[in-house]
């Protein structure tokens, strides 16, 4: 497309100059007047372009005197310090285990590897804290202090008005207002390629009620009770109230997540008062009775057993629990009793679970009172 | 002249002629120029923002140096490292990997720290400039945008904390996700398909430090990184705010221009805040995994608290009563969703919509670049300080164990304590701070009327003794001042309007003349000696002066 007279640059030949939209401060300030021009003469013109205007210059202290020697004195002190603090660091990091003793920190050990990370540490935050402090010393006691305004602009009513007509001009051209069967289909393929760039997401969705691993344990019918160790246990093993954390004597069974409970032999005080839950009374095997370990409200191992009192505690959110009382929970945020394992012992003696627990282990949650 | 022998304005010297160069191809000088000449106001308070950039700016490089040795793998391995106390246990590659970046990595526990003390200090300082914001006004049209984005960067940076401490697999770190576990299964109807979902499969599966881990080094970061630039590209678009003063108005920004003033602060600031995470980092212990041990579902150690941004969703927990609510159809909605899920989803809900709570309260739709002084604004300063109290008793029930044990006191007490006072304090804290910000406002008015009370006791010729008041400005024929309230501090000593001369600078000996300071005070009409002259202490301001002829010079 050619424009008349005013031929641009290009392939059709031409003058090579620049368009007639070329301008700017470019035509006021010949590069001759822009020379004669004194260079702070220059940055006031340079920020009065950009709405800038230095209303006041306090000079910084005068070249040569008392305060500015002392400025310049504290500024190159933090910036020396700062570099010896940086190159001691260095040192006690390259030089451990070579011609310094070696960093590596033993439990037993006090001496240089127990110096090592705060030594790098001290003199590395020294040394950054002092090239900090050195640069806004600088700033402060040695630059010239300077008030400076700088207009806000408004939004321009020309630049709104013409960057709508461009869109609008646009959207116009695009006929998409009119062409209905093709806004339509864009909607249906935006919302199908949409769809289809979410749908690999699927994956990460499996079903949670697929055979009920909330509500199951590896506790079952004959399953013995063991220490961490793996060994079993006979009534008799443990002073009357004493707790114990068991697992079930499964492969893996003490890392389980749900599995832990607590053994807890009873004192005869707390036998006399002893008030199982409702239909559980037979759940314990003598003196012993074993409640999950899992807290009923956010999960933790409830840990903290003070016999005197029958509460066991957790210390995460500190609900309590009585072992006389079912497991109930007696203070603290849980709702739920810690559910009961029935225990007995095993023709060899041993303790062994009679069955999994009867309900979920562990925090609340939507639909288990249902499974 | 040798300068003529070229055509005026090109450059002679070599650095000239690079950067005439550089502009030939990429034509920055303009763009450079208006960013030297930015004009920044100078407030402390303006820093608080900038501590959070340099905070992240920090932990993008101590956590990338971290990636180059942890291994997120759930993988159970047997400890063979040279922690003498933990060798021969089982536990996953993480806790190893971790274990053996701050044992077996020259500086690695450094660095650890390090990354640990900034990521504290990143999430204190978006809490603390977030204030700023608040009772500054600063978030009033036209910056509702940048203050929601803020409020996502302060979400975001509290997940991504929670993350980042949970992946080390350690005693600690596992109970926190358990609870997180737990507090996922409490959500109604989808709980349990959440919790599938996050941990593929029942707790604690083999997938959730691999997911952590990815979500902590790259699609938080990179969410968060997008933000923190529309957030700044917002800010220079918009301008700062500043408070009102002598010139600034709503149209304007005074201040220092980026180059050389500002620079050379921020650039110091950025230097503080790194050496300061460092100086922790190397000094103060933080997070020792290693006395917490490998994470065990069966253990726990008592005084278990998160990080302290994620202590006031403990505290709420540990409040709030045990009340499951059971749907008909034996469906339960949990006690532990109401404390967590709820009560955080209201904080950060309330948060982001402040701007437009307070808009559709006052009819304020105008825009704002002057900032408003807390006291001005009582309500919604008062606001500010019961959401405040109500977020400390939260936090401090985060720990009520750990006081309960060092202070002597009921663990039970503890919690119907923060009960009672998370439900009676927050009030009590609008109502005091209400009536603070009214004292001060009218003392404002106080001193403005009537001048500042210069502890000048004079005995007027008919006995009455009378404190001498120094009017700020012209008065009326009543002694009262004329001055109207601006929005900014008022004097309200005398050495704030000069009364006395400045000190002599020099610490052992002085270093400047103090017969030169006198002149130079002269010359500015500062302080005593510029005062002597022309001083009319003379009415104490108060209105029974009104009227009264004044007393004859002496």
């Amino acid at each position: 497309m050619t424009t008349g007279e005013t031929h641009r640059a290009g392939s059709t030949g031409g003058a090579d100059v620049p368009g007639p939209l070329h301008g700017g401060p470019d035509d006021d300030y010949t590069p001759e007047q822009l020379a004669a021009m004194p260079r702070e003469e220059l940055d006031r013109l340079g920020a009065r372009y950009d709405s800038v205007q230095i209303l006041h210059v306090d000079p910084g202290p005068e070249p040569g005197s008392p305060v500015e020697r002392r400025a310049v004195r504290q500024v190159a002190l933090a910036f020396g310090i700062a570099g010896l603090a940086a190159f001691a660091a260095l040192v006690v990091y390259v030089g451990s285990g070579w011609f310094l003793p070696d960093w590596h920190w033993t439990i037993s050990e006090g001496g240089w590897s127990a110096l090592f990370t705060p030594l790098v540490g001290a003199l590395g935050g020294l040394s950054l804290i002092l090239v900090g402090v050195g640069l806004v010393l600088y700033t402060k006691k040695l630059l010239p202090h300077e008030t400076a305004v700088q207009d806000k602009h408004d939004g321009s009513h020309f630049d709104r008005v013409t960057t709508a007509a461009t869109l609008v001009g646009g959207l116009h051209n695009s006929g998409l207002a009119r062409r209905k069967l093709l806004t339509r289909s864009l909607v249906f393929m935006g919302g199908g390629v949409g769809l289809m760039l979410l749908m690999p997401l699927g994956g990460l969705i499996k079903n949670p009620n697929k055979g009920n691993p909330l509500g199951t344990t590896s506790w079952a019918r004959g399953v013995r009770l063991v220490r961490d160790d793996g060994s079993p246990i006979r009534p008799g093993d443990q002073l009357p109230g004493s707790l114990e954390t068991v697992f079930p004597a499964v492969p893996g069974g003490n890392r389980e997540a749900d599995a832990a409970t607590m053994l807890i032999r009873l004192r005869p005080e707390q036998v006399a008062v002893d008030r199982p839950r409702e239909g559980q009374a037979d759940f314990g095997y003598g003196d012993y009775v074993a409640y999950s370990k899992i807290c009923t409200h956010a999960g933790c191992p409830v840990s903290l057993y003070e016999q005197e009192t029958s509460r066991i505690l957790c210390p995460c959110h500190q609900s309590q629990f009585d072992v006389t009382q079912g497991a109930k929970p007696v203070f603290g945020p849980a709702t739920r009793p810690l559910p009961q394992l029935p225990i007995t012992v095993d023709d060899q003696g041993y303790f062994v679970a009679r069955s999994d627990y009867i309900e979920a282990v562990g925090p609340t949650y939507w639909n288990r009172e249902r499974i | 002249m040798a300068r003529t022998a070229t055509a005026p304005g090109v450059p002679t010297t070599p650095l000239g002629k690079a950067a005439l160069e550089i502009d030939d191809r990429l034509i920055v000088a303009g763009p450079l120029r208006r960013t030297l000449n930015k004009v920044f106001p100078d407030h402390w308070s303006f820093l608080l923002g900038e501590i959070a950039l340099y905070s992240f700016v920090i932990l993008l490089l101590s956590g990338t140096y971290l990636t180059f040795f942890f291994d997120a793998s759930m993988r159970e391995v047997v400890y063979e490292g040279s922690y003498a106390p933990l060798r021969g246990v089982e536990m996953s590659a993480a806790y190893e990997s971790t274990l053996g970046l701050s044992f077996d990595v020259r500086g690695g526990l450094f660095v650890r720290q390090l990354h640990h003390w900034a990521a504290l200090l990143f999430v204190a300082s978006i809490v603390v400039h977030l204030l700023r914001i608040f009772f500054t006004g600063a978030f009033r049209r036209p910056r509702e945008t940048n203050w929601l984005i803020g409020v996502a960067l302060l979400v975001l940076a509290i997940l991504e904390g929670f993350a980042g401490y949970s992946m080390p697999d350690d005693l600690l770190s596992g109970t926190g996700l358990r609870i997180a576990s737990a507090i996922m299964l409490s959500i109604p109807v989808v709980g349990t398909w959440v919790h599938w979902a996050v941990f593929n499969g029942d707790y604690v599966g083999e997938y959730i430090v691999g997911r952590l881990y990815i979500a902590h080094v790259l699609l938080v970061p990179a969410i968060m990184l997008g933000l923190i630039a529309v957030h700044l590209l917002v800010l220079v678009k918009q301008k700062h705010t500043q408070f009102p003063g002598p010139g600034r108005t709503e149209h304007n920004v005074v201040g220092n221009r980026l180059f050389p003033t500002f620079a050379g602060k921020a650039t110091g600031l950025f230097f503080i805040v790194f050496g300061v995470c460092a100086a922790l980092g190397g000094l103060v212990q933080i997070n020792p995994v290693w006395l917490w041990g490998p994470y065990n579902p069966a253990q726990v150690s008592s005084a278990s608290q998160p990080d302290w941004y994620v202590m006031f969703l403990d505290g709420s927990t540990r409040l709030f009563p045990a009340w499951d609510i059971n749907l008909p159809g034996n469906y339960t909605i949990p006690a532990l969703f109401w404390p967590t899920v709820v009560i955080a989803g209201i904080i950060f809900t309330v948060l982001a919509l402040y701007p437009i709570i307070e808009r559709k309260l006052t009819r304020d739709t105008a825009s704002h670049h002057l900032l408003q002084r807390p006291r001005d604004v009582p309500v919604r300063t008062s606001l500010g300080v019961m959401a405040i109290t109500f977020y400390v008793v939260l936090l401090l029930s985060g720990g009520n164990d750990v006081i309960a044990d060092k202070f002597d006191i009921s663990l039970n007490a503890m919690t119907w304590i923060g009960r009672i006072g998370v439900v009676i304090l927050p009030p009590i804290a609008y109502v005091l701070t209400y009536r603070i910000c009214l004292g001060l406002e009218k003392h404002d008015r106080e001193v403005l009327e009537h001048g500042i009370e210069t502890g000048v006791i004079r005995r007027l010729p008919h006995g009455e003794f009378i404190e001498v008041h120094q009017p700020l400005g012209p008065v009326d024929e009543h002694g009262h001042g004329e001055l109207a309230y601006g929005g900014a501090p008022v004097p309200k000593k005398m050495n704030q309007v000069g009364g006395a001369r400045r000190a002599i600078r020099g610490f052992f000996r002085p270093i400047e003349e103090p017969a030169q300071v006198e002149i130079e005070q002269r010359r500015e009409a500062h302080g005593l000696a510029a005062a002597e002259g022309d001083r009319e202490l003379t009415t104490s301001g108060r209105p029974s002066d009104g009227g009264r002829p004044q007393e004859p010079r002496d």
